[in-house]
């Protein structure tokens, strides 16, 4: 109660360190839903599990037939494009516009290749997949066309690293803005605080409101944080529907959940009290009456 | 009720502001501290309240000794002692009303009950009708009995003041040592420090004077 009248007593004062809290919180907040949206389509990618294998060169075209069959009858492959090495040829020489060279070559350097897609959709299965072809003596190697996505899923871990150092340091920055704010608050309360202990009041008594400023400025900010990444992941949306409609692409914006916005706003309101606790730990014993 | 024993006080700086000061106030007494600026007076009254320590000796406040209680336990005991200080120290950031409010708030007086206290306290000092003014528009005299309203509203039972009467024209002390007088008489122990031997008159009290810290009988 006395921390709510505290706040709204300077509302320009309170509204400035809200809303720093808030912005600062907004990035980290911002940047996790960014790295969401890039999962979700890491994800969308990986579900397609294609696998390229590449025959050996010198494979007779009996042993083409009995690779077709058995992988035919492999139970995690549900389709197979064979692609012949004269097509393959063929397609190298339209593709690249080198058909002159493709001709001039004495013998057929490409092999003999399949494209499958596999039933199973979890990445390991496709490693395991990948590694029980690999084995088969007429082949010569298995590409895993997902792999690409793996190096997405890498580098989501790299930057998942970035929002987690981020929020440190912006934790960080809290702690010292909640800090100030409350040592200015002590300062400026400091004959209250001073006839208080006179007449009998604890430092339990003194520390509550001072503690409770801090974790509702936290929380404030935190909601201020919240509102800025709706606001703004709703604006690009709209932009990245107009984009992604000219691709013929349905694609929807990964919004923060209702779990991660009382996790955010849990989090920003206790660095607020801890903020405010260590300010208050630090500067009412100074004010002892004398 | 409050007793000293060969009590000594040494600040940092080195200065000996009471030099084996012993003395015993009866429960419902009253009593008047006298002596010249420095001699003594506010350290000893500061001694009661705890907020200052003793170097040696023994206070016993309420069967408590003083001298040895935790910090934990110091805002109990002050909350048994109204205190009236030689600068005042009212709050200017709020009503009369407020600033009498004050103890009771911090001591979890519940609101209502609280205000009927207030008022009675007010009352007490005559101030009634000034509830809602704001401390700065009060005279010097009014500012004074305010004092004495927030020391009396939580019904301590020993009364402490600083000077009480000092910047006072002398129809204002007498009014204000009348009304201590009448706390004494409804059985509140008052201890009270002032330099003013006008107020030594008519006095029946016992009187304790310092000289350079030292208690002259």
């Amino acid at each position: 109660m006395l921390a709510l009248k505290r706040l709204l007593m300077s509302p320009l004062g309170s509204l400035l360190s809200i809303s720093v809290i808030g912005i600062a919180f907004s990035l980290p907040a911002g940047i996790y839903g960014m790295l969401e949206n890039l999962e979700a389509v890491a994800g969308q990618f990986s579900t397609t599990p294609q696998l390229s294998l590449f025959l050996k060169l010198n494979t007779s075209e009996e042993a083409v037939m009995d690779v077709k069959s058995r992988l035919e009858h492999h139970a995690g492959i549900t389709t197979i494009q064979f692609i012949s090495k004269e097509n393959a040829l063929q397609e190298f020489g339209q593709s690249t516009g080198l058909a002159d060279i493709a001709k001039s070559f004495e013998q057929n350097p490409l092999p003999d290749a399949f494209v499958i897609t596999a039933s199973s959709v979890p990445s390991y299965q496709l490693d395991e997949l990948q590694a029980e072809l690999q084995k088969w003596p007429e082949i010569e190697h298995v590409q895993l066309d997902s792999a690409w996505a793996k190096r997405l899923e890498a580098m989501l871990g790299l930057g998942r690293l970035a929002v987690l150092m981020l929020s440190v340091l912006l934790s960080v920055a809290l702690l010292v803005v909640t800090f100030n704010v409350i040592r200015l608050q002590i300062l400026t309360m400091r004959d209250e605080i001073e006839v208080s202990k006179l007449v009998g009041a604890t430092n339990g008594f003194i520390r509550r409101p001072f503690l409770y400023f801090g974790a509702l400025q936290g929380a404030a900010g935190g909601a201020v944080a919240l509102l800025i990444t709706t606001l703004g992941t709703n604006l690009i949306d709209e932009q990245l529907k107009n984009l992604m409609h000219l691709y013929d692409i349905n694609w929807q914006l990964y919004q923060l959940s209702l779990g991660d916005s009382l996790s955010l706003l849990l989090f920003s309101a206790s660095l607020g009290w801890a903020g405010a606790w260590l300010s208050v730990e630090s500067h009412l014993w100074q004010i002892e009456p004398r | 009720m409050i007793s000293f024993s060969q009590v000594h006080k040494r600040y940092p700086n080195g200065f000996d502001a009471l030099k084996n000061v012993s003395f015993a106030l009866e429960s419902g007494e009253m009593a008047l501290i006298t002596g010249h600026s420095g001699a003594g007076k506010t350290t000893l009254l500061k001694l009661i309240a705890a907020i200052e320590r003793p170097t040696s000796g023994s206070i016993i406040v309420n069967g408590q000794n003083v001298g040895t209680l935790r910090s934990g336990a110091i805002p109990f005991l002050r909350r048994n002692l109204g205190l009236v200080f030689q600068d005042q120290k009212i709050l200017f950031d709020r009503s009369v009303f407020d600033n009498v409010l004050l103890p009771l708030q911090i001591s979890g007086f519940d609101a209502r009950s609280s205000a009927a206290r207030v008022r009675a306290a007010l009352d007490k000092v005559r101030l009634l009708d000034k509830e809602k003014a704001r401390p700065i528009t009060l005279s010097g005299g009014e500012q004074q009995r305010l004092c004495v309203a927030r020391a009396i509203v939580s019904r301590p039972s020993i009364l402490i003041a600083d000077e009480p009467t000092s910047n006072l024209d002398a129809d204002y002390a007498r009014d204000i040592m009348d009304m201590f007088k009448s706390f004494n008489q409804v059985g509140v122990t008052v201890l009270i420090a002032t330099h003013d031997s006008e107020l030594l008159g008519n006095a029946q009290q016992r009187v304790f004077t310092l000289r350079q810290g030292e208690l002259a009988t």
